[in-house]
């Protein structure tokens, strides 16, 4: 079923570029297949469209520079297929497992009833192996969103796929054409094999450790250093869990070699959405030559910003505003912020072209502060008083305290910083002194020399729905041990919990995330927007997935106006596995009346 | 029995390694762990980050905040910051959010004082010098347009102890979908078998071999350990060998607290005894082992392991070991006197073709102490690896 209005509108987006031959192929090669890459095995993908729309989930292939690898796919499409929807219609959406295991599939982003939700054990039962399952709701806002499974570690087998909301009205932002990229992570490995290894051994996958040779050549930390973290039993080196080591890193389903490439006319302004479905993997986006102008966040329209760089971490998306002018290839660099690996594309004229790939820049290491210390370690305390505030009595600019580093170990797991938290394995660390830290760029982006994205330099593009003052505040402690590869919220992994985190139907909650650890945890709650409480009042920027830097706090206002019970979790695929994932439940006060 | 019980009475949960009762590990290389600092008598309140206020940028700048002089609208210069030039002055502010007060911006109104949990600030100790004031945008604070706001403290509602979805769904498969969903995240058990000695011993005249693994299964939390270790010469019977089967108990982050039994298989006097001890990561990535032993006819052993991952390359490491058993008492019949009875330290070099396969080359030397007193180096072959 093709949406007219859709395909119409589809076909005034690619009209400036793509030429003759491309139009006459509009219907079977809808916008983001255009942009496939010239590997003979990445074949065109569908774009499903329209009120009544069909999913079949099954095993397949998937070729990755020039390569099989084992996948789970949608209507033989692994990534699955771009759906497209329009603002104010109503979908029937049935999905049909066809694999010898239970399914099922989750609209992220997308605000419907938590019995659409997609959740199996919370929203719905999931949907058996054979069986089948009619989602129905209306789409009730527009954006850049996606979909994936969410039983079992399916995700990390290909079942994602990319949701496109277009406007009820016209859509404020202007573009000439438009390119999904979705980002993802896929391995070898099955990913029970990937999750049992990390088990095993924390660091199984991490083969940029720091090393004696290393030591030897100045490399890194120096001894000193090294002893404290060793002390500390704390690897600045574990970024990313899951590596370059076995993963491969697609645009759009395809790898490096494939080269996923966008057409584009020289002075067009380009829209591209990105998503980040990967499992585990946060990526830094560039296009060396070309400004990226953020104009959306999580489907959500933005103030445009316009940065060089951006992270953009799993589970989120961003929309990107660019203006190739030049007759030339551009690369999209899609870097993994461990830097063990890089996702490729490019943006040309015509296809075929090419562009310089820069190289993987150095991995970052972790710093005192992503080990919650806030600015100690780098004497920042002292650099960080200004005169202005030395003479009101802020701080006393000669008296930065330096650390003992003898103190700095037992501190690292004092719960006196975090009252109420259980003192169990999960909890290998306490942030002592956790700072709000969405006003840094994020980890590894502070020194690349341009402008990279903070979460504070968004703001809505309109006045936030609610804007009340939050009734009550709740804090959740994002906890770990990196040892025996345990995640959870509060210290309790969700097989343990025994009760779920409550919230009034309508009620305003500002909620404060401390990342106890030194990972970064996206963290996404199910059928809300959330207003990061960045400093921008009534425009908030609105999210469904915030990344928590380590060591670091994020704030957030949530309006609890979606009744049911809703999934919360950590978006990294195997931190969400090994038990940071929780219960929320909305629900109307007793007196209130009747439920749903 | 008797370490046996206090260790069992002892609530492992809220212990430190170091504080367990009976552990004394004598000879160990590991570092003690600090004992908890003594908390001040004034307790150092927790300073909750303060969301530091916009960013510089133009594109933050409103029209209502540029009347307030706080920044200045885009004019293509996104660096024409005014700095403090529009900042209010200290207790003049008209506009004094909870957030700003707590920082000491401004003076709160008496409401703002009672903040909420997870707002609450000690002004008194709190440590200004940390706020990175300076890294702050004052230009662009916005001050003026933070509503009046002071988070409640409204109670959160209780929690409902029923599932929504059951009104959609059959109860039951949601009960079973639920069971199911909290088992798959963090409820998983796992098996692993590793071995980190299995090698030949090339010595002068006597060649040997010698192993050192275990297996467990189990979840975080709860494990079934099997340990085995042993050692001989070819063409002789086994030497020594033994075969633990342990309960194992995550007592901290780091620590696992064993309890079980122990059988002797080869040598002499086939024993049996009961096992506690513990197994961890030190500080410094040292593994550290150690088990005290009560054996059928009364005699107590004890032993401590102890080695640690020394990386090389990224797939070379180096790794030192030591073992040292003791004795409480003289065992005639086991050639063992009271005190130590035998110290083996290595030093292997192993490559990780894999993470589970690794062949490896190193020095191994022994000495026993005692009526069995002996011992001499030797070259050591062999792989570690797990599955």
């Amino acid at each position: 079923m093709i949406d007219p209005k859709t395909a119409i509108r589809r076909r005034d987006l690619l009209a400036g570029g793509v030429g003759l031959t491309s139009l006459a192929a509009l219907p079977a090669l809808p916008a983001w297949a255009q942009g496939h890459g010239l590997s003979a095995h990445t074949g065109p993908r569908a774009e499903l469209t329209g009120p009544d729309i069909t999913l079949t989930i099954a095993r397949q292939h998937m070729m990755i520079d020039g390569k099989p690898y084992h996948a789970i796919g949608i209507n033989g499409s692994a990534p699955a297929p771009l759906i497209r929807l329009r603002e104010g219609q109503r979908v029937r959406i049935t999905v049909v497992n066809a694999l010898d295991e239970e399914s099922s599939i989750h609209w992220h982003g997308l605000l419907l009833p938590f019995q659409m939700d997609g959740v199996p054990g919370i929203s719905f039962p999931g949907i058996p192996a054979g069986g089948r399952f009619t989602y129905e709701f209306p789409v009730v806002q527009a954006g850049t969103y996606w979909y994936h499974s969410h039983s079992g570690l399916q995700e990390q087998e290909g079942l994602y796929g990319p949701i496109v909301i277009d406007p009820a009205g016209a859509d404020p932002i202007a573009s000439d054409r438009e390119h999904v990229v979705l980002l993802s992570d896929h391995s070898p490995l099955h990913p029970h094999a990937i999750f049992r290894r990390l088990k095993m051994q924390g660091g199984y996958f991490n083969y940029q450790k720091q090393t004696l040779a290393g030591l030897l050549t100045g490399k890194d930390q120096p001894l000193r250093e090294r002893l404290d973290w060793g002390r500390m039993r704390m690897d600045p080196s574990d970024v990313s869990d899951v590596t370059g080591a076995t993963y491969r890193y697609l645009v759009n389903g395809h790898g490096p070699a494939d080269n996923w490439t966008g057409l584009f006319t020289p002075g067009e302004r380009v829209r591209l959405r990105l998503v980040n479905a990967s499992a585990m993997t946060n990526f830094n986006i560039r296009i060396p030559g070309l400004t990226l102008t953020v104009v959306q966040a999580d489907g959500q329209d933005v103030r445009p910003v316009t940065v060089d760089e951006l992270q953009i971490a799993v589970a989120e998306t961003y929309d990107l505003i660019v203006t190739p002018t030049e007759d030339r290839a551009y690369t999209l660099v899609a870097e993994t912020w461990d830097r063990s690996g890089m996702a490729r594309g490019t943006l040309a004229p015509r296809m075929g072209m090419v562009a310089p790939v820069p190289a993987l820049r150095p991995r970052p290491l972790a710093t005192m502060k992503d080990m919650g210390m806030g600015d100690m370690e780098h004497g920042a305390m002292a650099g960080g008083c200004s005169p202005e505030h030395a003479a009101m009595g802020h701080c006393r600019p000669d008296a930065a305290p330096r650390m003992d580093h003898g103190q700095m170990s037992h501190k690292m797991r004092d719960f006196a910083n975090a009252p109420g938290l259980p003192r169990t394995p999960v909890v290998q660390t306490v942030a002592p002194m956790p700072v709000d830290r969405t006003g840094e760029p994020p980890q590894g982006l502070a020194d690349v020399g341009h402008r990279v994205l903070t979460y504070r330099d968004l703001m809505s593009a309109k006045v936030n729905p609610d804007t009340r003052t939050p009734s009550r505040a709740l804090t959740i402690h994002l906890t770990g041990n990196m040892e025996r590869y345990m995640w959870a919220f509060d210290g309790v992994k969700l097989n343990a919990v025994t009760a779920p985190i409550p919230f009034r139907l309508g009620e305003r909650v500002r909620v404060t995330l401390v990342n106890d650890t030194m990972m970064a945890h996206p963290i996404h709650l199910h059928g809300h927007f959330f207003e990061l409480v960045t400093g921008h009042g009534d425009h908030a920027p609105r999210k469904h997935t915030v990344n928590v830097a380590p060591g670091g706090t994020a704030t957030f206002d949530l309006t609890a106006d979606a009744e049911g019970d809703w999934a919360f979790h950590c978006h990294m695929l195997y931190h969400m596995h090994a038990g940071m994932m929780q219960v929320v439940t909305v629900r109307r006060d007793a007196d209130k009346g009747a439920a749903v | 029995m008797i370490p046996f019980a206090l260790l069992l009475l002892a609530d492992p949960m809220g212990q430190h390694h170091h504080m367990m009762p009976g552990m004394t590990m004598p000879g160990m290389t590991m570092a003690p762990a600090k004992p908890a600092a003594p908390r001040k008598a004034a307790k150092r309140r927790v300073v909750k980050p303060v969301p530091k206020k916009a960013r510089a940028t133009v594109r933050a700048c409103s029209a209502e905040h540029a009347a307030m002089g706080h920044c200045t609208p885009a004019d293509g210069k996104p660096d024409a910051m005014p700095g403090m030039a529009g900042m209010p002055k200290e207790g003049a502010a008209p506009a004094c959010s909870a957030e700003h007060a707590a920082m000491g911006h401004c003076q709160a109104k008496p409401e703002t004082e009672s903040m909420p949990q997870g707002m609450a600030m000690d002004h008194g100790t709190m440590d200004h010098g940390a706020m990175d004031h300076g890294a702050m945008d004052h230009g662009t604070m916005g001050h003026g347009a933070m509503p009046q706001q002071s988070v409640g403290s409204a109670p959160p509602p209780p929690a409902p102890t029923d599932r929504a979805a059951d009104r959609f769904y059959d109860p039951a498969a949601m009960a079973a979908a639920n069971r199911q969903m909290r088992m798959e995240h963090g409820g998983m058990r796992f098996s692993q078998i590793l071995f980190n000695l299995a090698e030949v011993q090339v010595r002068d005249g006597r060649d040997g071999y010698r192993w050192d693994g275990e297996g467990w299964f189990g979840g975080d939390i709860h494990r079934l350990v099997v340990k085995t270790e042993g050692e001989g010469a070819f063409r002789d019977r086994i030497g020594a060998a033994e075969v633990q089967a342990l309960y194992s108990r995550a007592i901290d982050p780091y620590w696992n607290l064993q309890v079980g039994v122990r059988q002797d298989v080869g040598g002499p006097a086939r024993r049996t005894y009961a096992v506690v001890g513990v197994e961890g990561l030190a500080p410094y990535w040292f593994d550290v082992e150690g088990a005290l032993f009560l054996s059928d006819k009364g005699e107590l052993l004890a032993r401590t392991e102890a080695w640690v991952d020394q990386r090389i390359t990224q797939r070379a490491i180096l790794q030192p070991r030591i073992e040292v058993n003791f004795a409480a008492q003289d065992i005639a019949d086991q050639q063992i006197a009271a005190g130590v009875s035998n110290l083996e330290l290595g030093l292997r070099l192993r490559y990780e073709i894999a993470r589970e396969f690794a062949p490896y080359v190193g020095v191994h030397w022994e000495r026993r102490y005692g009526p069995a007193s002996g011992g001499g180096a030797a070259l050591a072959l062999g792989i570690r690896t797990w599955f």
